[in-house]
């Protein structure tokens, strides 16, 4: 039996790449988003441009969670390759879309589920002609298919393609033709709508629906980004191309079409952060987006920049590794490879966004931080954030904001120095003051990755490079109390969660699911490297931590036992690194095995 | 690089230039290399070339990778920025810096292994941009830092010090830089003051990308017989082709050249290049017939020198123009240039509801 899931309910569509799906699925979440449901869609698509299985998930959540929940109430299986495993998920007393041109009984038979066959390519073929034209229709006609059987607003639709469209009406119209004979065809042969349906609410008021690295490109515009360098990898590449359509709009003088930022298209990754290394040097607010591959070839760069104490930002997309790896999956792979990059003794400040809402925050955060501290600052994002839209608050601008750019002396001030020494620690907080070349020959120093004495010159005196290397330590410290804390959520439990980026979503729901069953847990989410005073205490308060994060050697963990007092048996890991954004179920029931085995009870720990 | 600070002593008689500046306010911290290297033969052509343009100390950024060479970047105008980077990275630092800041002058001083090796790619695509810069090698086709093993530009039949004969070709940087639409090719020697001051000045006066590959013998590794970049081979093997005599906007052309011997070349900024042809047939203006020439005396185991090939028409766009970057330095460009403030968001906003 079916109960009636009101606004609550996922939906999956199985579809080839390059068919034209991606727009009739956002078609299908913007117009729920717009009736004032919460929704969020992730994107599994594969490393390749056309031809391949790809799959796309709606979830409608009246409460407003926007994690993966772990089930499929309504599979839309138009890909004959992935029938099988399609039919598999759907959960027990779900539906079944498909394409029924060819009936495939004995493939899609589940005696628990409702199965929906819709001829789709045959009225396509029937109404539209060309072969492209009705590979493209027939994926435009589930939509309006969907509309019907959730009760979806067509005139609210019609104006989002008429938005979409606005330069060429004539694809309104054939879209809109499209949609109309699923939309009719699922009204005279099915009970429209089906027990799973969206009613509209206004719980989207204040929100946008925003994919991170759109949102960190905008945050970088606002944060006075003037040059930006970077080799193309998924999944970062369309934080620069965001970056870039922000600039063409909003940063190119009318009259003369000058523009006000550089854009540079790098060699390979080695060069992209060689050159966000000379810009920042130079004065300039600069960055670079990555993926894994990337941040394993800027390693050199990223020790110098350590070492010679040079600002930089770079957005780290993670997929999924090792090598290669799985380039349009997700995960948090690069915790260690980020926090300790390149050889000798090293450590970066690592920022940790959640969700978009947070890239565009963060990216401000990067670069005042980067040059506050003079140091590479590394945001770590992932796929799942970057690549898919998510349900987040307005992003809000204070024109008061101004960037700190940190120690830099400026003319005046070095006129009035005797001698300028590049690296002396004059305020006692590990950060020297720095000079920009061309202002004063006074203020000239020699930047260099090679051991160098406080007063900037070449050294293989022990005591003198040591002298720099403790100072570089003191800026550490500097920089645990300046990065963005931890948020904290409890209420004094004995059990707590600890974890970062993205597996926010999940691990907000689980907790709620979680409370439902009478398993109160603490929750705290680390937001940058180094960890705070904050971390460490709520460390110690808790008997039994669960660490959750999307990678399988645990890497959170390693840090949290690396950098903190904690004990190692106090931690517990949940692992996630299917390449699929973790979620909640995994969560919930990963935490209920954890408590009911005999490892997770007090008498053990204080044995481990 | 060197734990000594040269000490300052200017004597009253030293000639002054426009700024009122000796040559010594153009030098740098003691030299650390062997004694007689070609490197500090370059370093001090740097010091008179910039000394003679009355450059601002201030306003040259003086970048390198990792090397011998790449340390004489300290040796010369410590009232200049530096920025001693990695290994055949130094491009990319230069492209960076040039990006942040066009108003200042960039000289990028490599090696034959920092250049022709792991830095090749970089050096390529900094071509490729005509990145604003004069990029000088200092070349001797060998690693002297790690004693003595062959440079990607070592010539076949080239023996190293201890026997050993390069079978592997060359890498040569001029016919590189000539294929890959270079707009200022020069090749010189650390040993021909004469011809290689007036290419330096030339060279930090061109609008784009400016390539100087420096025969730079190295004494302690590769200046025996048998080795085709020793002082005794570079000076007999060495071709001048074109003598270029760099004349800066202020100052009048003083030197009596024959009828037909010289022509002119006009810099962007109003500078000027005089090019005495020593060979009648040569044009320097001609890529494809440069490079010929090049590749012809290569073949015969002599080196072509001078300024080899000259574009100075402004019709390769060099980085700037290409980017289409306002003349105000982007590192100079206030915040509220930068920023399009609250309003402006929420109608960036709309577009994601």
């Amino acid at each position: 039996m079916t109960t009636r899931r009101v606004n609550d309910f996922t939906i999956k569509i199985a579809t080839v790449n390059g068919t034209g799906s991606a727009s009739a699925n956002t078609l299908l979440m913007k117009s729920i988003f717009r009736s004032g449901v919460p929704v969020m869609g992730k994107n599994f698509f594969p490393s390749n441009i056309q031809g391949l299985p790809t799959w796309y998930e709606i979830r409608v959540s009246r409460d407003g969670h926007v994690a993966r929940s772990g089930r499929v109430d309504l599979m839309v299986a138009l890909n004959p390759e992935t029938y099988a495993r399609d039919v598999k998920e759907v959960a027990s007393g779900g539906f079944l879309v498909y394409d029924s041109t060819w009936p495939r009984p004995a493939l899609l038979s589940r005696p628990d589920i409702t199965v929906i066959g819709v001829p789709l390519a045959q009225m396509c073929n029937e109404r539209f002609s060309g072969v492209r034209t009705r590979i493209l229709m027939k994926n435009i006609c589930y939509a309006g298919v969907l509309a019907a059987l959730l009760s979806l607003d067509l005139e609210r639709i019609r104006g989002l393609l008429a938005e979409t469209y606005a330069k060429k009406p004539a694809l309104v119209e054939s879209n809109m033709q499209a949609i109309q004979l699923g939309y009719d065809y699922a009204r005279q042969h099915f009970e429209c709508p089906l027990p799973l349906s969206v009613e509209p609410m206004d719980r989207t008021a204040g929100h946008i629906m925003i994919d991170g690295n759109t949102a960190a490109a905008l945050g970088c515009v606002y944060a006075g980004a003037t040059v930006a360098a970077w080799y193309p990898i998924t999944p970062s590449t369309s934080l620069m191309d965001a970056f870039k359509s922000f600039c063409d709009r909003l940063r190119v003088d009318p009259e003369t079409g000058l523009r006000r930022f550089a854009f540079i298209q790098a060699e390979d990754e080695l060069a992209a952060i060689g050159m966000v290394l000379g810009a920042s040097w130079n004065g300039a607010r600069s960055f670079t987006a990555t993926s894994g591959p990337g941040i394993s070839l800027m390693n050199e760069f990223l020790g110098l920049a350590y070492y010679a104490e040079v600002p930089a930002v770079i957005f780290d997309i993670q997929r999924v590794g090792p090598s290669t790896g799985m380039p349009t999956r997700t995960q948090q792979g690069d915790l260690m490879a980020c926090a300790y990059a390149s050889h000798g003794d090293t450590r970066h400040v690592c920022l940790y966004p959640a969700n978009p809402e947070e890239c565009f925050y963060m990216a401000r955060e990067a670069f005042d931080l980067a040059e506050r501290l003079q140091t590479p600052v590394m945001v770590l994002s992932d796929l799942d954030i970057g690549m898919n839209d998510w349900m987040c608050p307005d992003l809000e601008w204070d024109d008061a904001y101004r960037p700190d750019r940190g120690k830099v002396l400026g003319l005046e001030e070095i006129l009035k120095l005797e001698k300028f020494h590049r690296y002396v620690d004059k305020d006692g907080d590990g950060i020297p003051w720095r000079t920009l070349p061309g202002v004063h020959p006074k203020a000239a120093y020699f930047t260099r990755g090679s051991g160098h004495t406080q007063f900037g010159a070449y050294t293989e005196d022990s005591a003198d490079y040591q002298v720099v290397l403790d100072r570089l330590l003191r800026k550490w410290d500097t920089a645990k109390k300046r990065v963005p804390r931890p948020i904290a959520d409890g209420a004094g439990s004995e059990l707590g969660i600890v974890s970062l980026g993205s597996s926010d979503s999940a691990i907000r729901e689980a907790l709620a699911v979680l409370r439902g069953r009478g398993v109160a847990i603490d929750y705290l989410r680390v937001r940058a490297f180094p960890f705070g005073e904050e971390v460490e205490r709520f460390l110690a308060a808790h008997r039994l931590s669960f660490v959750v994060e999307q990678n399988r050697d645990a890497q959170l963990r390693s840090l949290l036992t690396l950098e903190t007092a904690v004990e190692k048996a106090k931690l517990r890991s949940l692992l996630h690194y299917s390449g699929l954004p973790v979620s909640s179920s995994f969560i919930v029931e990963g935490v209920l095995a954890e408590i009911a085995s005999p490892a997770a009870q007090p008498q053990d720990i204080a044995h481990a | 690089m060197t734990f000594i600070t040269k000490p300052k002593v200017a004597h009253p008689s030293l000639p002054r230039n426009a700024l009122g500046c000796t040559r010594r306010d153009y030098e740098g911290a003691l030299s650390t290399l062997c004694a007689g290297c070609g490197h500090d033969s370059i370093t001090a052509a740097i010091v008179e070339a910039c000394w003679g343009l009355s450059l601002e100390p201030q306003n040259l950024v003086k970048l390198s990778g990792i090397g011998c060479s790449s340390k004489t970047t300290a040796y010369f105008v410590s009232g200049g920025h530096g920025f001693n980077s990695v290994h055949g990275r130094m491009p990319s630092i230069a492209t960076g810096a040039n990006a942040a800041n066009r108003r200042l002058s960039y000289i990028g001083v490599s090696g034959d292994g920092d250049t022709l090796s792991i830095g090749l790619g970089q050096f390529c695509h900094a071509i490729r941009r005509n990145l604003d810069m004069l990029y000088i090698i200092e070349n001797n086709g060998v690693y002297g830092l790690t004693k003595g093993q062959f440079s990607a530009s070592a010539d076949v039949g080239s023996k190293a010090k201890k026997g050993e004969t390069n079978l592997q070709p060359p890498i040569d940087p001029v016919l590189l830089a000539l294929d890959l639409g270079a707009t200022f090719v020069a090749r010189s020697f650390s040993g021909d003051k004469r011809q290689l001051v007036p290419l330096i000045e030339a060279g930090l006066r061109h609008r784009g990308f400016a390539l100087i590959d420096v025969l730079s013998p190295c004494v302690t590794f590769n200046d025996h017989e048998g080795s085709t970049k020793s002082y005794a081979y570079t000076r007999e093997h060495y071709e001048p082709a074109v003598l270029a005599d760099f004349v800066p906007r202020e100052r009048e052309i003083t030197a009596d050249y024959g009828a037909g011997e010289a022509s002119e070349v006009i810099l962007h900024d109003g500078s000027r290049i005089v090019l005495r042809k020593l060979d009648a047939d040569y044009d320097p203006g001609d890529r494809r017939a440069a490079a010929a020439r090049v590749q012809e005396r290569m073949s015969s185991g002599e080196y072509l020198t001078g300024l080899i090939y000259l574009d100075a028409s402004g019709e390769r766009p060099e980085f700037h123009q290409v980017s289409r970057t306002p003349e105000v330095p982007l590192n100079s460009l206030p915040y509220e240039a930068l920023t399009p403030g609250a309003k402006a968001l929420e109608k960036i906003l709309a577009r994601y509801r």
